[in-house]
């Protein structure tokens, strides 16, 4: 009964919220005053639990690939697509979904969730299987320090009751996974689970750790390395292969850039994992063609190197929030035969503190140039291109000023933006006024 | 191709106490030098390292405080060579958890107390709160200093030392005194990254000035500030806290 008064009080929020335009997540702040119990009640009666995707780069399209794979082995999936990964964010999604009695007409919910705000989420709501990234430098002056991400990491693992599934070549998500197998023992739960990558594909993939020429795979450690669910073998423009259980798989993607295809490795095991705890007898069929069917089809969430189409030309959105995304954004696209526009804010959302602009290395734009700065730190943009001798035609703060600028300066040729969240915000709405842009 | 005039500068533990755009710093430094005629030589110094024979300038970042302890304790070995080099007036620059061990000792959040060196006549406790925050600060020899903090250090300077400046926004070195930062010799410890220096060429010139007037006698360069750094300098102060 209480299922009911709260989905329906949330309901009726959400519709005079709608009216007068307000934020998608008020709904689930006025629940989640109102009744607390609500969202660990309705997520517990899925018959295949919670799956928990957490790290700092890299969730929301890893989340979208693993949603969808599930999907397409037939199962119905709760997520919170919004990008609203908070847990008001979360119930405000349930409320949507819920049939009145406060019932979801899923089988299992597949769940972004920020670091921080994970630690209030699992308190109410112990994932059935968790997904850990990694831990790269996002954000600090938000979570003071690295290792504090990492313990906020280790709870989410403690938390979760039947499968881990790790990053073996991230230093600490991998030391959270060693932990977890320890502490699981002899009743050997929650199992670990690795993704990896093979020797050759290590250096591609720049970590933070490894930034002063450190080592990926904590050099000096005695302990053998972990065998992986599912490596990322090798790499091409929109192909890859995996290599699970001995043989490897080749695969066309949509997905486009080094981290995309490596979260689809990790998208992969963890779907691996759920298929393997279904007792439906669908499980029977959980061969590795049907998902890598699925995974090619998967698109990346906006923002996520999202292709847009101005004056005829594709323009593609890449977000960069932190210096190992920067870094693995600009590795990733080819930057010859492109304009290239770089848009930094300084807003909550961002991070205020623009020091991590100084760990990325920007020479490989040196050739092409940059065609437009813009953003609230465009100066400090600008001023860090200048130290990499990278050539910047202009510098404009204000954001609307900045895409006609970049138009101007750039006609006929494909576009790129990094930037960015709130930049990459602001950008999509000026941008709905001159194309399509998908809403969010 | 002209001779120029060879600067070493001393990168310290790049490897562990990188956590805050510290490589902006060296970045910046080099740039500087370069614009004022000398050829700059980075010496990357990591624990175990050996410090190169020749030390004009020593640089030296932050980290988390699992590099923190690996670091103290290499330092503390050379405790001796920094204070002979600082007391010979050799300028450096030591941002966030070097300038803490610079000083003399640092009590962690866990209540260890890490040993420092004693260059800087300082001591830190770590506090409750974190600092974090847009940052300016006034300054008699360096003018207005923009940057950016991210500590739970509380520290205090003894007779030995006097404030880089006076806080006009943000916390400086604790949330009591309105003061920031600590200079003993030429050496000067901060709590100011974003990065300090690219923003604050003031601070690369008193170094690189320094460096050369002890290397070489003399030093009479003139290199103005450009467009980009004066109106970065200017942005970022119109940011809030």
């Amino acid at each position: 009964m209480r299922d009911f008064f709260s989905t329906v009080i949330g309901k009726t929020v959400r519709a005079l919220a709608r009216l007068r335009g307000g934020g998608s997540a008020f709904p689930g702040l006025v629940v989640e005053r109102l009744d607390p119990g609500y969202m660990g009640r309705v997520l517990s009666t899925l018959p295949l639990g919670v799956v928990a995707v957490s790290g700092t780069n890299g969730k929301t399209t890893t989340t979208k690939m693993i949603v969808e794979m599930l999907e397409a082995q037939g199962l119905r999936v709760f997520t919170n697509r919004t990008g609203s990964n908070y847990s008001r964010g979360v119930i405000a999604a349930i409320i949507e979904e819920a049939t009145v009695s406060g019932k979801l007409a899923a089988d299992v919910a597949v769940l972004e969730l920020d670091e921080a705000h994970a630690m209030y989420f699992i308190d109410r709501v112990k994932p059935r299987f968790t997904l850990l990234l990694n831990v790269l430098r996002d954000q600090l002056d938000r979570y003071g320090e690295i290792d504090t991400t990492a313990r906020y990491l280790q709870r989410i693992a403690d938390a979760t009751s039947e499968v881990l599934v790790v990053n073996r070549e991230d230093r600490l998500v991998a030391e959270i996974g060693r932990q977890t197998r320890v502490r699981a023992g002899e009743h050997g739960s929650p199992q670990v689970r690795e993704f990896g990558l093979t020797e050759d594909l290590l250096d591609t993939f720049p970590g933070d750790d490894d930034f002063h020429g450190g080592v990926h795979r904590g050099a000096g450690e005695e302990s053998p390395q972990a065998d992986a669910d599912v490596t990322l073998v090798k790499l091409g423009k929109n192909r890859a292969t995996f290599r699970i259980d001995g043989a490897d798989y080749e695969t066309p993607l949509l997905l486009e850039g080094l981290y995309n295809t490596y979260n689809a490795a990790a998208a992969l095991a963890t779907v691996r994992a759920v298929q393997a705890a279904r007792t439906d007898g669908v499980a029977g069929d959980s061969g590795v063609e049907p998902l890598l069917r699925a995974l090619a089809e998967v698109r990346p969430a906006f923002g996520r190197g999202e292709k847009l189409e101005l004056d005829g030309m594709p323009l593609e959105l890449v977000l960069v929030k932190n210096p190992a995304g920067f870094r693995l954004g600009l590795a990733s696209f080819d930057a010859t035969g492109v304009g290239v526009m770089i848009a930094i804010n300084d807003q909550y959302a961002d991070g205020r503190d623009m020091s991590w602009l100084w760990d990325v290395d920007f020479a490989t734009l040196a050739d092409g140039g940059v065609s437009v700065v813009s953003g609230t730190r465009a100066w400090d943009m600008a001023l860090r291109l200048e130290h990499d001798d990278v050539r910047v035609g202009q510098v404009e703060e204000d954001l609307s000023r900045a895409i006609e600028a970049f138009r101007h300066a750039t006609p006929g040729v494909p576009r790129r933006i990094y930037c960015s969240y709130t930049a990459m915000l602001g950008l999509r709405k000026r941008l709905s006024e001159l194309t399509e842009v998908e809403e969010i | 191709m002209e001779h120029r005039p060879e600067l070493t500068i001393v990168s310290l533990y790049p490897r562990d106490m990188n956590i805050y755009g510290d490589r902006g710093n060296v970045l910046a430094l080099s740039r500087r030098a370069r614009a004022h005629g000398f050829e700059p030589v980075v010496v990357d110094v990591n624990v175990g390292d050996a410090l190169p024979e020749q030390v004009d300038i020593v640089i030296g970042g932050g980290g988390q405080d699992s590099g923190q302890v690996r670091v103290s304790r290499d330092l503390v070995g050379r405790a001796a060579e920094f204070r002979a080099l600082a007391e010979a007036g050799t300028p450096m620059l030591l941002i966030c958890g070097m300038y803490q061990l610079f000083g003399h000792r640092f009590l962690t959040a866990s209540d260890t107390m890490l040993e420092g060196i004693g260059v800087l006549d300082v001591e830190t406790r770590a506090g409750a709160e974190r600092m974090i925050g847009n940052v300016i600060v006034d300054s008699d020899e360096f003018g207005e200093i923009i940057g950016y903090e991210n500590h739970s250090g509380h520290t205090v300077l003894g007779p030995g030392s006097v404030p880089l400046g006076r806080v006009k926004q943000g916390a400086g070195n604790n949330p009591d005194e309105g003061f920031e930062g600590a200079r003993t010799h030429n050496a000067i410890g901060s709590y100011l990254h974003g990065s300090l220096l690219p923003k604050n060429p003031a601070i690369s010139d008193f170094l690189i000035r320094t460096a050369a007037e002890r290397r070489y006698g003399s030093f009479n360069s003139e290199v103005a500030v450009d467009e980009t750094t004066l109106r970065a300098r200017e942005s970022a102060k119109r940011r809030p806290r």
